[in-house]
C-alpha cells in the first residue's frame, strides 16, 4: 500500500509535467465541453445536463487510453524491469496507475461541472453522490480496461490500435456523441454488451432524473464488477519485461474481463430499463429544449418504429424549409 | 553439522550450481557453476551472447533457471520475495527511468521502497550528482545517468550488488570515472557481481573471474592466476609501413597465432626474441619497415584466445 501511495504521488508529477498528458486530459474535454454546450444547446439551460453527461462520460472513458500507452511504453523502455529488482509488486505498480489517474481526472471533472453551472447556467447539479459515485467507478473501471489493453499488447503501435477501435465503439456506441435513443435499433441493442453505457446513461440519469446512487445500482455494480476482473486478471497478465510477449492464454484471460458485460447486456435486452431509461432523459430534455431550438429529433423506441420526438403542435413546429 | 560448519569454512554468499537455461532451442546457459564470497568483487567476462546477463538476471530473481540451484545471501531468488530483494542492488543492462523525473526525485522514490535505507543526500554527494539534483532524467548525460543507476542500486545498503555491463557503452573517461567508484566500493568490501566483456575492467576491477562462452564457464579464478595460464605466450602488437599477409607473418618463427584489425597486428609468442628477429628479416628481404612494436605480458583476452581460438570482441 505504500508503495502504491508513492508511486501514485511520482506518477501524477510525471503526468503534469507531460504537455501530452495536459492536452488530452484537460484541455481536450474542457473543448469537448464548450463544443457540446456552446453549438448543440446554444444557451438552451434544459439541455446543459444531458450535454455534461456526455462530456463527463468522454473526459471518464479516456482514462483507458493514458494509462495503457503510459505503462506500455514503460515496458518498452525498460522502465518496469527497474522496479522489479526493487520490493515493489505488480498489483502496487497497477494500483497506483489506477490512482494516480483517478486524482488526475478529478479536477477536470469538477471545472467541467463548475464550467456547465457557472457559464452555462445549468439549474443545479443533479444528485452529486450518485455522480460521485459513478465518476468514481467509471474512473477506475476505464483504467482497469486501460491495464487489460496494456497487458494483451507487446508495443505501442499496438496499444494505439485497440485503443483506436475501442475509443471509436465507446464515442459512438453508447450515447456518449450520439444520443442511445436515435440509433439504429442494433446499435441499441449492440450498446448494452459495452461499459461505456451503462457510464453515459448513469450519468444521464444522475444529471437528468436526479436518481441516487441505489437506483443507477445495475450501472453501478456492472461497472464495479468489470473493474475487480479487469484489475485481477492485469495482475495476472502483468509483464515487467520489454521481451516477453503475450502468451496466447493471456487474451482467453482478457476476454473474461467482459463476461459481466455480456451477462448484463443479455439480461438488459431481456428485461432490462437502460434503453427505456435512456429515451425517457432523451425525451425529456428534447421536449424542454426543441420547441426553442427548433430541431427535430427522432427517438427509436424499443421496437424498432422510428417516433418523431418533437412536439405536434403546428404552432410550435419550427423547422421550415 | 555441515562441513563448513565444522571446519569454519566461509558460506559464498552467491552460489551457483549447474545453473542452464533455455530461449526455445537457443541454450544460453550450459551447467554454469561458481560461488562468490562475502566482500568479493567476481567477474563473469565474456563476448557478448555468452550467457552472463542470464545468468545475473536469474540470480537477480528476473528470470527462473530452467536446472541447476542458485542461491543469494542463503535465499531463492525465485521464491524469497521481497525478503530476497531487501538484500540485492542492481545496475540492470537496458534499463531506464522516466524522462521528466527528477534526479532527486529517483533517488528518494527508490529509497522509500526498502526497509533499510541510506541517506540520499549523501548518495547524491558521493556520485558527483549534487548539482543535477533537480534536473530532469532526459537531461543527464550518459556518465550521469550510470552514476545515478549506481547510486539508485545503493540505496538500501545492499549486501549484494549485481553490475551488469555497467560500463557499456560509454566513453572511455567516463568508465574510468565508474572504475573509480567500483574500486572504492571494493575498498569498503562490497560483494559485487560484474559482468563485462572490457578485459581492462575485469582485470582492474575483479578479485576473481570466471571467463564465460557460449553459456559455459571456460575458466575461473584470480586474473593473475588465469593470466598464468597463457603465461607461455607474449602478445606482441606491431604496425607496419605496408600490410603483409597474417598467414605469413603467422609461419614466422615461435608464432602461434596472428591477427590484424584496421592495420595493428596482433601476434603471440611462445619465444618473443626469434619471433622478432625472424620478423626484421622477413621484413629486410621484402623491403618493409616496422612502425610501431610493443611486447606485452599476456593478458585475459590471451586467456580468452587460447582457450576458444577466438578474440573476445569477435
Amino acid at each position: 500500500m505504500r508503495h502504491a501511495w508513492t508511486l501514485t504521488k511520482v506518477r501524477m508529477r510525471l503526468a503534469m509535467r507531460n504537455r501530452a498528458f495536459i492536452f488530452f486530459s484537460l484541455v481536450l474535454p474542457l473543448l469537448f465541453l464548450f463544443l457540446f454546450l456552446g453549438l448543440f444547446v446554444r444557451g438552451n439551460v434544459a439541455g446543459v445536463p444531458y450535454m455534461l453527461a456526455s462530456v463527463l462520460a468522454l473526459t471518464i472513458m479516456g482514462s483507458f487510453w493514458g494509462l495503457s500507452m503510459q505503462l506500455v511504453t514503460f515496458r518498452e523502455q525498460g522502465i518496469l524491469r527497474r522496479f522489479r529488482v526493487t520490493p515493489v509488486g505488480a498489483g502496487a505498480m497497477l494500483a497506483s496507475s489506477i490512482a494516480s489517474n483517478y486524482l488526475l481526472t478529478l479536477p477536470t471533472v469538477f471545472i467541467e461541472f463548475f464550467v456547465a453551472r457557472r457559464l452555462f447556467h445549468m439549474r443545479d447539479w443533479g444528485n452529486l453522490w450518485g455522480v460521485f459515485v459513478l465518476v468514481t467507478l467509471g474512473i477506475i473501471t476505464f483504467a482497469s480496461i486501460g491495464l487489460i489493453i496494456a497487458s494483451v499488447t507487446n508495443t505501442a503501435q499496438e496499444t494505439q490500435v485497440i485503443n483506436q477501435l475501442l475509443w471509436l465503439a465507446f464515442l459512438f456506441f453508447s450515447g456518449a456523441t450520439i444520443p442511445l435513443p436515435v440509433l439504429p435499433v442494433w446499435i441499441q441493442q449492440f450498446a448494452l454488451f459495452m461499459p461505456a453505457t451503462y457510464l453515459v446513461v448513469g450519468l444521464e440519469r444522475v444529471l437528468i432524473g436526479h436518481v441516487g446512487a441505489f437506483a443507477i445500482r445495475a450501472e453501478l455494480l456492472s461497472l464495479a464488477v468489470c473493474a475487480c476482473i479487469a484489475f485481477l486478471v492485469s495482475q495476472q497478465l502483468f509483464r515487467w519485461e520489454p521481451e516477453s510477449k503475450v502468451p496466447r492464454s493471456a487474451k482467453l484471460w482478457a476476454a473474461s474481463a467482459i463476461i459481466p458485460f455480456l451477462l448484463l447486456g443479455v439480461w438488459e435486452t431481456t428485461y432490462g430499463h437502460v434503453r427505456s431509461t435512456a429515451t425517457t432523459d432523451f425525451m425529456d430534455t428534447v421536449e424542454q429544449v426543441v420547441p426553442r431550438t427548433g430541431g427535430r429529433l427522432r427517438a427509436v423506441p424499443q421496437n424498432g418504429a422510428p417516433e418523431d420526438t418533437a412536439p405536434q403542435d403546428p404552432g410550435v413546429e419550427s423547422n421550415p424549409k | 553439522m555441515c562441513y563448513r560448519c565444522l571446519f569454519n569454512v566461509s558460506v559464498p554468499i552467491i552460489d551457483v550450481h549447474n545453473l542452464t537455461k533455455s530461449y526455445g532451442a537457443v541454450q544460453a546457459i550450459r551447467g554454469v557453476s561458481f560461488s562468490v564470497e562475502e566482500g568479493e568483487v567476481f567477474g563473469l567476462l565474456g563476448p557478448n551472447g555468452a550467457g552472463k546477463t542470464s545468468t545475473v538476471e536469474i540470480l537477480e530473481g528476473l528470470r527462473p533457471p530452467d536446472g541447476g540451484t542458485v542461491s543469494v545471501c542463503g535465499l531463492d531468488p525465485q521464491s524469497s520475495g521481497n525478503t530476497f530483494k531487501q538484500e540485492i542492488g542492481a545496475v540492470l543492462q537496458s534499463t531506464a527511468l522516466p524522462d521528466k523525473i527528477r534526479v532527486g526525485e529517483a533517488l528518494a522514490m527508490f529509497a522509500s521502497f526498502y526497509t533499510r535505507r541510506r541517506e540520499t543526500n549523501g548518495l547524491l554527494d558521493r556520485f558527483g550528482l549534487t548539482d543535477k539534483r533537480n534536473a530532469f532524467y532526459s537531461q543527464l548525460s550518459g556518465g550521469q545517468k550510470q552514476r545515478l543507476a549506481l547510486a539508485m542500486s545503493l540505496v538500501n545498503e545492499p549486501r549484494v550488488l549485481f553490475l551488469d555491463e555497467p560500463t557499456a557503452g560509454l566513453d572511455p573517461q567516463v568508465r574510468r570515472e565508474i572504475y573509480d567508484i567500483i574500486e572504492e566500493l571494493k575498498r569498503e568490501k562490497k560483494t559485487i557481481l560484474l559482468t563485462t566483456h572490457y578485459i581492462e575492467e575485469a582485470e582492474r576491477l575483479c578479485d576473481r573471474v570466471a571467463i564465460v562462452d557460449q553459456g559455459q564457464v571456460i575458466a575461473y579464478g584470480t586474473p593473475r592466476d588465469l593470466k598464468q595460464r597463457a603465461a607461455g605466450t607474449s602478445r606482441i602488437e606491431l604496425r607496419l609501413l605496408r600490410p603483409e599477409s597474417e598467414d605469413t607473418l603467422r609461419a614466422l618463427e615461435g608464432v602461434a597465432d596472428c591477427r590484424t584489425t584496421d592495420g595493428l597486428y596482433l601476434m603471440h609468442s611462445t619465444r618473443v626474441p626469434q619471433t622478432i628477429v625472424s620478423l626484421v628479416k622477413y621484413l629486410e628481404t621484402q623491403g618493409n619497415e616496422l612502425s610501431s612494436l610493443e611486447i606485452t605480458a599476456p593478458s585475459l583476452e590471451d586467456v580468452f584466445l587460447e582457450l576458444t581460438g577466438r578474440r573476445l570482441r569477435d
